[in-house]
């Protein structure tokens, strides 16, 4: 993986955060998730865990706390 | 086959429900109040002499050919001028009409060249028709006299007669034929709304002239073609039939440039194209066009055309020409190769939005079933992927609600990032129409468009924001609403969730969504704004465009959503005049979207995680399917960066200068190892290519294209391709090679495949289309006929929804280095990359690409109008040359991309839609100073693709 490619993954995850975060944040997490879920290819849902595994540098607080959700849920199915 | 002759009813059908009826010839005929009675003669089959009369105009009653005789008044009325009335009894053959009408014909005769035997219109003249039709055998006036007809007159020049107007490359004016009917005239105004000609001169003396005396290249003129095909006699006629001569047979067919979806007559004699006509039932078009569908189809025998497929190694390679077996047999062992060492997930392709939806079907259909992966997507994911995710998520329908009539019905247009006479050109024209009808229009754009300030059009506001703040406009607009109390509140608590609204509308008037707040970044007079909320909130049906401009930003979606909003709260929506209207760009772009073109969807927008719709897939193709989205473009390249995607297919789309950010989209092609492209040129994608599988034009296959309206329409062949295969043909034979084992032996069992597979579809095949011409989807059990509007009792989704849409400022932003914002569009003459019109006379009107700059900021960095000048980004730098214009604000600098020197993608960055990855074309923070010419990377580039276009073809194969 990149570091060109992982600053996009960060990029894409922060600007959801950002367009979700108006919802309110009860409704805002699981519809971040469920976007990334939807539209993200599993080598890109593999890579963002990975970031997220080593510290998740650069993720916003409500992206980074999105990620982990579906992170822990892939995890327990 | 035969020629298709569409009856002319000469005078424009009325749209009066109360009928009406009277005695013709003692027949007696029923029609709508006022409908003229030359109209309401043809419909009975009595053809009225006529000359300046034709269905697509307003009746003038010039010619004084159409005379009649009603019972009990007085005189010879003209018919095409004179509307019905109950009970009247009218004649249309008397010996008085008889000898008017001979003496009329004589004198039009008299002056009126007699070269019929070698005039290009003979056959197709209705001068000739009418003589005949009078019964003319004599002319007693001779040449003598006063004439427009010859050079010279009795040894002297003749200052009445004019030479030939060649300037327009696609058709010629001869003034000494013409008869002053006024048709042409009259359909540059009311048919294309462009006002170019006019009648210079009264009585003998009058002549057409385009604008004031010029030659028609030079004049306003945009060569829509609507007066060559309104003039009754030679005087305007296609260079084409003056070289070729008449058509024989024509076939109905669809044009393949833009989204309106134009429906042609291609004329034919043999397998060579005569001309293209538009066809007057065609319900996109009602039988206008634009230069590009009219004209610009030259490119399909250009001699640049590739109709062999080819091969090489490596991209440094020459090409070498091979046989069908090789290149697809290389394609197939390849792609094999590839999975085995590198996994399934390693490959992929891209559909094509200027393909037939059956070819973009089978493209996915080989990609999700023979290549086992998700990893597919198309070009709309580069215009309007925002305009899917936006009205799904609101109305519940990843398409537009209405079609083009609606426009007819609207009080308020509110265009917002588009620019339908550039991009549109003919629904834009029957968007000026209603404007002049007295429709109100809204512009929100950060250039000052054509629409804004054309012919008897002018815009009531045009809101001209920084690029880069819909969202903040489009809500500020809400909070007038909201605020003054314009919403319909009745619609809303009928048809959408109420809570969701309340919570919207406490959103939208909180005070910083205030016109008074935004107005400090969106750069729109608060005041300006409100005014325009008003009207569209209160002016009656109101109808909002949209385009690029909107979508291709990091919050294409969420203006999408807005937008939505918008409509929603005022009661737009559901009923002819209102509605949320995306322009598309390309023929296909709906069609591609509809036949899951994207990663995460199958046909019809059902996700690939849904296991009831994969499962009726899996059954019918007989191979298991991925739930897991693939990736989408822009991840692809990603990947190929890092080494986990290795090999795609990719079928008509020049992905390396149509997308954002070149020189990455070139360092993931060249990690590739094995780049399929499919295509009519080597396009600039093809400089990265492996294998090289040359396509068909429009006019070489059958098939279907959905155009804005969601409209399906019928393509049909009328001649064989010349590279051997239709599109759709080269994919199955790649499909079979990996054995697939499909047998498709024609694109209507394709068409029945998707219906099968599609609830929107089950009642589309073409059967359907040849019985109703066209249909708009869904098309079903429920709507057999189609829906040409949406949402009508309810929203597809149940109640629509409001969605918050907060303003995220984009992170390309301007500052002390890239102090101005570039934004893109494009031009009438040029299409998309530009592949095909620049192979056709339509670059007389564009040679290249420039850029728009304020006089203010040109003032300051020296700059000078023509002179060369380099733009800078983040991305990377090229050189164009600079229009100095007020057309664009000061801050901000524009230009087109339909050259491939230009790269004007080497700067676009890869910020893209939040939602969809659409990439912010709209939006590039640039610095721009004056230069001597291209950039060194522009002559590097020139150069490495003459050689990576070189054909060795001493080593052909065969
Ligand atoms: S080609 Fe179109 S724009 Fe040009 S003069 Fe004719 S009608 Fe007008
Ligand atoms: S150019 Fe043709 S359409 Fe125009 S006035 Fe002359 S004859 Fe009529
Ligand atoms: S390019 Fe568009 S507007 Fe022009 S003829 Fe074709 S479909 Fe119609
Ligand atoms: S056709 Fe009626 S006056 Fe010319």
């Amino acid at each position: 993986m990149s570091h060109k490619t992982l600053d996009t993954l960060v990029m894409m995850a922060n600007q959801i955060a950002r367009n979700m975060m108006i919802q309110g944040e009860e409704r805002a997490l699981p519809q971040i998730s469920e976007h990334i879920r939807l539209y993200w290819d599993p080598r890109m849902r593999k890579a963002i865990d990975a970031h997220l595994d080593a510290g998740g540098e650069g993720l916003d607080d409500l992206a980074r706390r999105a990620l982990t959700a579906l992170r822990d849920e892939r995890a327990a199915s | 086959m035969g020629l298709i002759k569409e009856i002319d009813f000469g005078t424009p059908a009325s749209k009066a429900v109360k009928m009406v009826t009277l005695t013709i010839d003692g027949v007696a005929v029923t029609v709508p109040e006022g409908t003229s009675i030359m109209r309401a003669a043809m419909e009975m089959g009595t053809a009225i002499p006529k000359l300046c009369a034709t269905d697509m105009l307003d009746a003038f009653g010039s010619c004084r050919l159409c005379l009649i005789e009603v019972e009990g008044r007085n005189g010879t009325p003209a018919s095409c001028t004179t509307p019905v009335a109950e009970g009247i009894v009218v004649h249309t053959q008397t010996e008085r009409l008889k000898s008017i009408r001979k003496g009329v014909m004589e004198l039009y005769i008299s002056d009126h060249p007699l070269d019929c035997l070698t005039c290009a219109a003979n056959g197709d003249c209705e001068l000739q028709d009418m003589a005949g039709a009078v019964g003319l055998r004599e002319v007693r006036y001779g040449y003598e006299g006063d004439n427009h007809v010859f050079a010279k007159q009795g040894g002297a020049a003749n200052d009445q007669w004019l030479p030939k107007d060649e300037s327009n490359p696609y058709f010629s004016y001869d003034p000494s034929k013409c008869i002053v009917c006024n048709r042409c005239v009259r359909a540059c105004e009311e048919v294309q709304g462009t006002f170019a000609l006019t009648i210079s001169g009264r009585g003998f003396d009058s002549r057409v002239s385009p604008g004031m005396s010029e030659a028609f290249f030079e004049s306003e003129c945009v060569s829509c073609g609507a007066c060559v095909q309104a003039c009754p006699t030679a005087t305007l006629t296609e260079k084409k039939v003056i070289e070729v001569g008449q058509p024989e047979h024509s076939v109905i067919t669809t044009c393949a440039y833009c989204g309106v979806g134009c429906t042609f007559k291609a004329e034919m004699r043999g397998e060579e194209l005569v001309r293209m006509v538009p066809w007057k039932d065609g319900k996109a078009n009602r039988g206008h066009s634009c230069v590009k569908g009219r004209f610009a189809w030259g490119y399909a025998s250009h001699r640049d055309r590739i109709t062999k497929p080819m091969v090489r190694d490596k991209i440094t390679d020459p090409w070498r020409e091979t046989t069908w077996e090789e290149a697809i047999g290389r394609v197939a062992s390849e792609f094999n190769r590839i999975q085995d060492k590198y996994g399934r997930t390693a490959v992929g392709g891209i559909t094509s939005s200027r393909c037939t939806n059956e070819e973009t079907f089978l493209v996915q259909k080989l990609i999700r079933a023979g290549f086992g992966t998700n990893n597919v997507d198309t070009c709309a994911r580069v215009c309007h992927s925002p305009t899917g995710y936006g009205l799904k998520t609101t109305f519940g329908t990843s398409a537009g609600t209405q079609d083009f009539d609606s426009v007819e019905d609207t009080d308020v247009i509110l265009v917002i990032g588009a620019n339908p006479t550039d991009g549109h050109p003919v629904f834009g024209s029957r968007m000026k129409k209603r404007l002049r009808e007295g429709a109100r229009l809204i512009v929100v754009d950060p250039r000052r468009i054509d629409l804004v300030r054309t012919p008897h059009v002018k815009a009531d506001h045009h809101l001209a924001l920084r690029p880069g703040t819909n969202v903040a406009v489009v809500t500020s607009m809400a909070h007038v609403i909201v605020t003054e109390g314009l919403a319909d509140e009745a619609f809303i608590a009928e048809r959408c969730d109420l809570l969701e609204y309340r919570e919207w509308a406490a959103f939208v008037a909180d005070p910083r969504h205030a016109p008074e707040t935004t107005q400090a970044f969106t750069g729109v007079p608060a005041e300006e704004l409100r005014r325009a909320a008003r009207l569209y909130a209160t002016g009656g049906n109101g109808a909002i465009y949209y385009g690029l401009g909107v979508t291709e930003h990091s919050q294409g979606s969420t203006t999408v959503m807005a937008i939505a909003n918008l409509a929603m709260a005022t009661g737009n929506i559901g009923r002819p005049g209102v509605g949320v209207n995306p322009l598309r760009g390309q023929n296909n772009v709906q069609g591609a979207c509809d036949m899951g073109s994207f990663p995460h969807e199958l046909t019809g927008y059902r996700h690939v995680n849904d296991d009831a719709t994969r499962a009726i897939f899996e059954t019918l193709w007989g191979r298991p399917l991925d739930k897991e989205p693939g990736l989408r473009i822009p991840n692809m390249l990603d990947a190929a960066v890092d080494g986990t995607f290795k090999a795609i297919y990719i079928q008509g789309e020049d992905i390396l200068q149509s997308d954002p950010n070149t020189t990455h989209v070139a360092a993931g092609l060249e990690a590739m190892e094995c780049v399929v492209v499919q295509d009519l040129f080597l396009n600039e994608t093809a400089n990265y290519a492996h294998v090289f599988l040359p396509g068909s034009t429009f006019l070489e296959k059958d098939g279907t294209f959905t155009n804005a309206e969601r409209r399906i329409q019928r393509v049909r062949r009328v001649m064989s391709p010349k590279n051997g295969y239709a599109d759709w043909e080269i994919t199955q034979l790649i499909a079979n090679a990996l054995g697939l084992g499909w047998a498709y032996a024609h694109p209507s069992e394709i068409m029945d495949e998707i219906a099968y597979l599609t609830p929107t579809f089950t009642g589309v095949s073409f059967e359907t289309l040849e019985r109703l011409g066209s249909v708009q989807w869904p098309c079903n059990e429920e709507h057999p006929e189609g829906t040409p509007i949406m949402h009508v009792d309810r929203f597809v989704r149940g109640r629509g929804q409001f969605v918050l849409t907060e303003y995220v400022p984009t992170d390309e932003r301007t500052g002390a280095r890239f102090p101005l914002i570039l934004t893109t569009g494009r031009i009438l003459s040029q299409y998309n990359v530009g592949a095909q019109t620049r192979r056709t006379d339509n670059s007389l009107w564009h040679e290249e690409d420039r850029l728009e700059i304020h006089p203010h900021d040109a003032e300051q960095r020296g700059v000078n109008d023509g002179e060369w000048v380099k733009i800078q980004s983040r991305a990377g730098e090229t050189a164009l040359r600079a229009v100095v214009t007020d057309r664009v604000a000061p801050g901000v600098v524009y230009t087109t991309f339909h050259h491939p020197l230009t790269q004007a993608n080497v700067i676009t960055t890869d910020f893209s839609d939040w939602a969809t990855n659409c990439p912010e074309y709209k939006v590039t923070a640039v610095q721009v100073s004056p230069s001597n010419g291209p950039t060194r990377y522009q002559e590097d580039y020139d150069a490495f693709t003459k050689q990576s276009r070189r054909i060795a073809t001493a080593e052909a194969a065969e």
